[in-house]
């Protein structure tokens, strides 16, 4: 069983749902990204998402691609994210992990590579943002025989025809983004996602993410009531971005985000039961 | 990623397939965010393809506001100083707006108005693009946002002024190297964020399916009169081909109606900028690998680590990372050759064309004039070469007498 599948199990016997955090590989420095991620899962986060920097991140607003700048500013590759994973699988093996990134650098490296080091390093689940479903037929089965999770996003705009198709494709989990554009954006329509969750859940098994729009504890535990998982990302960034020479501020407004955000989502659970 | 197979084509107008792919190139690769505006978009388009109401409307347009046909005219002068084989001219240069993306942007802002939209959003390098679309939805009364790279908006100054004379907002993005390549990711997000009210308008034969296709479509006007012109005026198909290539969309605006035609070769002419072994330059498919950026598989200039390196050329509208996926795919299948020019043999060509014959090309165009005179010298007198002379040069003016130590 894959460490997603196993983590998301475990969280339902617990009546618990998963944090989720996200932070950009190397950002703001490359040595400081695994004692970020032992950080954020000691305040409670239940898997990791691994931002792959990239120069031209399309989907992604304005605070993500100035985390991606600021990484590759110190030339932080794929290769580089791996031996980040490798080095945070010495002291951690339970956490999951999801690598998020754009296709080229996977194509550069070679799927084939990609796939076997990712498997060696640890690495649980990948989402590459701009490869949907139609054009992953090489690297869908390669993941899958080394039984890495292929995650694909659901937006407001994937109809049912569409979400049937992503479902069948995916594994690990099926991660809603809740709003129209790109991430970073503002406003979070909790009766929407809803609404949409419940067309998802007719048609998957999977645990589904809601993700962009969350920011602090009150979001949390909004999204926490209607999904599997909350992503949070931008939120976590913008410290990064806050304190970018200051390494202990911001771990320690990281830190205090999601710790406030794990007991929200908690009492929320507490509360439903 | 596929080992490439050699295929035979008999018909070159059977591509892209249904999913937007040229052999391995092309494509759809976009967050899903885009999936559904895209949808959209290639049912609009497959419904009015067929509409032969929306291509009078076109033609109408083309001939009456851009003033087509656009003349093919034989270079004598240029043709006696090389001393070889015919240069025929198609003067793209002589529409309005002063170039050939005029013909796209038309087609694709009667798309968007057919469509319901509102609001057009483009993206620009050199501004030509930002021109052309801020003039038809000026035309058309919609509203218009062109993004512009930080970096462009001080190098054309005078087109950024062009398109909020007509009416467009023209904002500058400071991201990544705040040129062209950031200019389509920022307005790659607009769309996604407003998909409700808005068409994007991509300026050239790049982009996720169905743009690719769809202003390869819009551009085959020019491929087209040109044949019928060189067969009333020379009699005969031509024997070469020649236009610069950036993105790619009006050497596949002169080539696609020649595909089929094996005896018309064709060279695609790419920016080296300093020279290819300087790493300057802007020459995917001379130079570059293939990969995957703004919605397809084609060459780029990406570093070993997969991230994309910024092109340099002296002309705007060639420095793009990228190229086009079906010329990807006409370099594989071997159709068409791609070649590059230095901006230094660019600039020459366009002294050349501008003391001969009177017509001052745009740098881009002054790449295809360039190689065409190579191929000249070492061809009978009784060959024909059509060069695509897609832009006038009055945009230039500032940048080649500042290489010539000139301020003006």
């Amino acid at each position: 069983m894959s460490l997603l599948r196993s983590c998301f199990e475990r969280l339902a016997t617990e009546d618990k749902k998963a944090l989720i955090p996200f932070v950009t590989a190397g950002d703001p420095q490359p040595d400081f990204t695994v004692e970020l991620m032992h950080e954020m899962v000691e305040a409670g986060a239940n898997i990791i998402e691994l931002g792959v920097p990239f120069s031209d991140p399309m989907a992604d607003g304005p605070v993500i691609q100035a985390a991606d700048e600021r990484a590759l500013s110190h030339d932080v590759s794929l290769e580089d994210v791996l031996s980040m994973v490798a080095l945070f699988r010495q002291q951690d093996t339970q956490t999951p992990v999801v690598l998020m990134g754009y296709l080229n650098p996977i194509e550069m490296m070679g799927y084939a590579r990609f796939t076997q080091r990712a498997a060696e390093v640890g690495v649980d689940g990948v989402l590459v943002l701009d490869m949907p479903p139609e054009e992953a037929g090489e690297l869908a089965p390669m993941l899958e025989a080394s039984q890495i999770d292929l995650i694909y996003l659901i937006a407001p705009t994937t109809d049912r025809e569409r979400i049937r198709l992503i479902s069948k494709n995916a594994s690990g989990f099926l991660y809603y983004v809740s709003l129209k554009g790109v991430t970073g954006a503002n406003t979070l329509d909790l009766d929407a996602v809803a609404q949409k969750l419940v067309e998802i859940r007719a048609i998957s098994d999977l645990p589904v993410g809601v993700g962009f729009g969350i920011k602090d504890g009150v979001s949390a535990q909004a999204v926490a009531r209607i999904a599997d998982a909350v992503v949070v990302g931008s939120a976590l960034v913008n410290q990064i971005a806050m304190s970018e020479h200051d390494h202990q501020q911001i771990k320690s407004s990281i830190k205090a985000i999601l710790s406030e955000m794990r007991s929200m989502m908690d009492m929320s659970s507490e509360h439903a039961a | 990623m596929s080992t490439l197979v050699k295929e035979s084509i008999d018909d070159y107008n059977q591509y892209p397939d249904s999913k937007g792919h040229f052999g391995q190139y092309g494509g759809i690769f976009v967050a899903e965010t885009l999936m559904g505006p895209l949808r959209e978009l290639r049912e609009a388009y497959e419904k009015y393809r067929k509409d032969p109401d929306f291509w009078a409307e076109y033609d109408f347009d083309l001939k009456h506001f851009v003033g087509r046909p656009s003349p093919l005219f034989f270079a004598t002068r240029l043709t006696q100083k090389i001393g070889g084989a015919q240069i025929w001219l198609k003067r793209e240069d002589l529409n309005h707006t002063g170039a050939h993306k005029i013909n796209n942007a038309i087609g694709q802002a009667l798309l968007a108005k057919r469509m319901g939209k509102t609001r057009i959003i483009a993206e620009t390098g050199a501004g030509m693009h930002g021109v052309a679309s801020a003039t038809v939805a000026a035309r058309l009364g919609l509203e218009c946002i062109v993004y512009m790279g930080a970096e462009d908006i001080k190098r054309q100054e005078a087109n950024v002024y062009r398109m909020r004379l007509l009416g467009a907002e023209v904002v500058a993005v400071h991201s990544g190297s705040k040129t062209l390549k950031d200019a389509l990711n920022e307005a790659m997000r607009d769309w996604v964020t407003n998909i409700d009210n808005t068409y994007y308008i991509i300026g050239t034969v790049a982009g996720p399916h169905p743009y690719p296709a769809m202003v390869r479509d819009f551009q085959t006007i020019i491929g087209r009169e040109c044949r019928a012109q060189i067969l009333e005026q020379a009699g005969r198909l031509p024997d070469v081909l020649v236009a610069c290539v950036g993105g790619g969309s009006n050497a596949i605006g002169l080539f696609h109606d020649f595909l089929n035609d094996p005896q018309t070769a064709m060279y695609g002419v790419e920016g080296a900028g300093d020279g290819i072994e300087t790493g300057r330059h802007a020459a995917p498919l001379a130079a570059g690998s293939p990969g995957v950026l703004h919605g397809n598989r084609t060459y780029l200039m990406s570093d070993k680590a997969g991230q994309i390196i910024e092109p340099f050329c002296i002309s705007a509208g060639l420095d793009y990372p990228g190229v086009g996926p079906e010329h990807a795919w006409l370099k594989e299948t071997g159709r068409v050759q791609y070649k590059t020019i230095t901006d230094t043999e660019a600039v020459a060509a366009f002294h050349d064309l501008t003391r001969i014959e009177g017509i001052i090309p745009a740098l881009e165009s002054a790449h295809a004039v360039a190689y065409a005179q190579k191929l000249a010298r070492d061809m009978d007198e009784n060959k024909i070469i059509v060069v695509n002379l897609s832009g006038r040069g009055d945009k230039d003016m500032h940048t080649v007498a500042a290489r010539e130590g000139m301020e003006i």
